[in-house]
């Protein structure tokens, strides 16, 4: 099995979010960066299946020069070699699944695995993107992933509200990962050191073809409405909770 | 049918989520008279009243049995297929699942931008619609500008209100080449997990617990609140990752985003990343014994108290309110 795993470096989930001068972006100042969580669970599900089924894993991310480190990241959870498209322009996420796609074609592969979303835009195009440029199907979301190499079939279980929903399809395919498909590992010390000499090679937008005019853009940037201070009760319990409840049937108008 | 909006939706028996009214309410107040709606499955056709009386002018009905059961690549292709026919200028999907599988692809057939989990779509003197849309999980708000000649959004479920404009729903005849079709991915089975309580995307009141609830054994305390309140069961992140709860009780960044008009956050903090994912709460409630709690800060109402105790002193008052109505 070749798996190429679609990885976005993201600002970490405790990052306060402040705004550029530009209004239209994020200040990017003293921002940790990490690899998006959901893509962690898609690395696990990699690596176990190569621990599987053998094969290769191959990680692949496109963004500027800090995204090396996001890849070096994922060498070090045990990933075979990374490819960095590398680029400072701001993509969308169409341009992005064009270029990921651009160089899952080059490429060749069994399976194509990546996070349900990324938390920073939070748009979950990217993984059904790529799967349409490379005409292949894809089940999203997905909590739980059986292949059998025999019949070259997938049988996963996605999250729906409120229900899980089985889906079967061939692959190739891509499968975006969901929390609770696996438990990433931590990087060991000796792959961390066996990390460093693995190959990342470098492609550019321009040698895959990728246009940099995006479809989708984000003209302003603004923080989320503020709410007035809270009413704070304290005291007696009952007395407290009967107030409270008064609060919202008589103020709030929601009970 | 130019200036058209499709509003793509899911029926399941006939009966359409909330969502889909959200969605077609919303369409009619941009493009008055020009919302066509679009749904698959042997029932589609017994969604015509429900969705004719919230805004749906039209209405095109997949109903082969090919559409009984979902999948992406088939449904994608068939929706490509309308909107060659029909070139609308806009679509719209719901942000639920369902829609935020399907309308990537559809984007990707019909090369078209997408702007994903929408809470405001507004029309410009253009004629070109603009969106608003969390990102970050809602510590922020973007506006955002699809340059494609069609438009496509996913929308944010329990944000737009509903309107019943009692439109027609004209049943609107298009013919899908079913060969060209392809149904590789397809559903097999579906599992409803046990639905006592209200799915938390969708539910009005959310009762969410955390590391203060002290053991899985006290959720009770919470279940009993919602119980009374008709509300949604949620979660902190560590408590789900603790097992104490399921992992789709999670609420936060990496978790559910939620909307509710009331959440009641009991023995939680206020991480950053849990903060995130209830912004769009129209009130929020927290029970903390901590005064210093950040949850103080983002809450319109809060109880400083053992929770142990006002748990369930809420619980009854508001059975009190209930006996009242």
């Amino acid at each position: 099995m070749k798996i190429l795993v679609m990885v976005k470096q993201v600002p970490d989930t405790a990052t306060r979010i402040r705004m550029a001068p530009d209004g239209a972006s994020i200040a990017t100042d003293g921002i940790k960066w990490v690899i998006n969580p959901y893509d962690e669970f898609a690395i696990e599900e990699a690596l176990q299946i190569r621990e599987r089924f053998q094969g290769e894993v191959v990680v692949i991310s496109v963004g500027p020069q800090r995204v090396e480190e996001a890849i070096r990241q994922t060498l070090a959870m045990g990933a075979d070699r990374g490819i960095h498209v590398k680029t400072d322009a701001g993509l969308d996420s169409y341009q992005a699944a064009a270029a990921l796609a651009a160089v899952a074609r080059l490429e060749t592969f069994d399976l194509i695995l990546t996070g349900k979303q990324a938390v920073d835009d939070d748009a979950a195009q990217v993984g059904p993107l790529i799967s349409v440029f490379l005409e292949i199907p894809q089940v999203t979301v997905v909590l739980k992933l059986s292949i059998n190499p025999d019949t070259q079939r997938l049988v996963a279980e996605r999250e729906l509200e409120g229900a899980i929903e089985v889906v079967e399809l061939p692959y190739p395919a891509v499968v975006t990962a969901q929390r609770g498909l696996n438990e990433p590992r931590y990087p060991t010390l000796p792959n961390i050191m066996k990390a460093k000499k693995k190959e990342v090679r470098v492609e550019s937008l321009e040698a895959l073809g990728i246009d940099t005019v995006p479809k989708v853009r984000v003209t302003a940037l603004s923080e989320p409405p503020t709410r007035p201070s809270a009413k704070i009760l304290t005291g007696d319990p009952i007395e407290a909770a009967q107030q409270l409840v008064n609060l919202l049937h008589d103020e709030a108008k929601v009970l | 049918m130019a200036d058209d909006i499709l509003v793509i939706l899911q029926q399941e028996a006939g009966k359409v989520r909330r969502v889909a009214l959200e969605m077609l309410s919303l369409a009619q107040q941009l493009r008055p008279g020009q919302v066509t709606a679009v749904t698959f499955g042997p029932d589609a056709e017994s969604t015509k009243d429900v969705l004719g009386r919230y805004g749906a002018d039209r209405m095109i009905a997949l109903n082969q049995d090919v559409f009984a059961h979902y999948s992406s690549d088939g449904f994608a292709e068939a929706v490509r297929q309308i909107q060659n026919a029909v070139a609308a200028t806009a679509l719209m999907f719901p942000a639920t699942a369902w829609g935020k599988d399907l309308a990537p692809r559809v984007a990707g057939l019909l090369q078209a931008g997408l702007a994903s989990d929408c809470t405001e779509i507004r029309s410009e003197s253009n004629g070109r619609l603009v969106a608003t849309r969390p990102v970050y999980a809602g510590k922020a708000f973007a506006t955002v500008q699809i340059d494609s000649p069609v438009q496509i959004f996913s929308i944010r479920p329990n944000i737009q209100s509903v309107k019943e404009t009692n439109r027609s729903a004209e049943p609107f005849d298009c013919p899908i080449d079913l060969q060209a079709l392809s149904f590789q991915s397809k559903v097999v089975e579906v599992r409803t997990q046990a639905t006592e309580t209200v799915e938390l995307t969708e539910a009005e009141i959310i009762v969410s617990g955390g590391r203060g609830m002290k053991g899985p054994e006290n959720f009770q305390l919470l279940d009993n609140l919602a119980q009374a309140l008709g509300a949604a069961v949620g979660s902190s992140r560590p408590v789900a990752d603790e097992g104490w709860v399921p992992h789709s009780y999670h609420i936060g960044q990496t978790g559910k985003v939620v909307s509710p008009n009331v959440y009641f956050a009991i023995g939680i903090s206020g991480a950053i990343q849990h903060l995130a994912g209830i912004s769009g709460s129209k009130y929020i409630v927290a029970i903390n014994s901590d005064p210093e709690a950040p949850i103080f800060k983002a809450a319109n109402y809060g109880i400083v108290g053992n929770l142990f105790d006002v748990v369930p002193a809420v619980t009854e008052a508001v059975h009190r309110l209930k006996a009242e109505q």
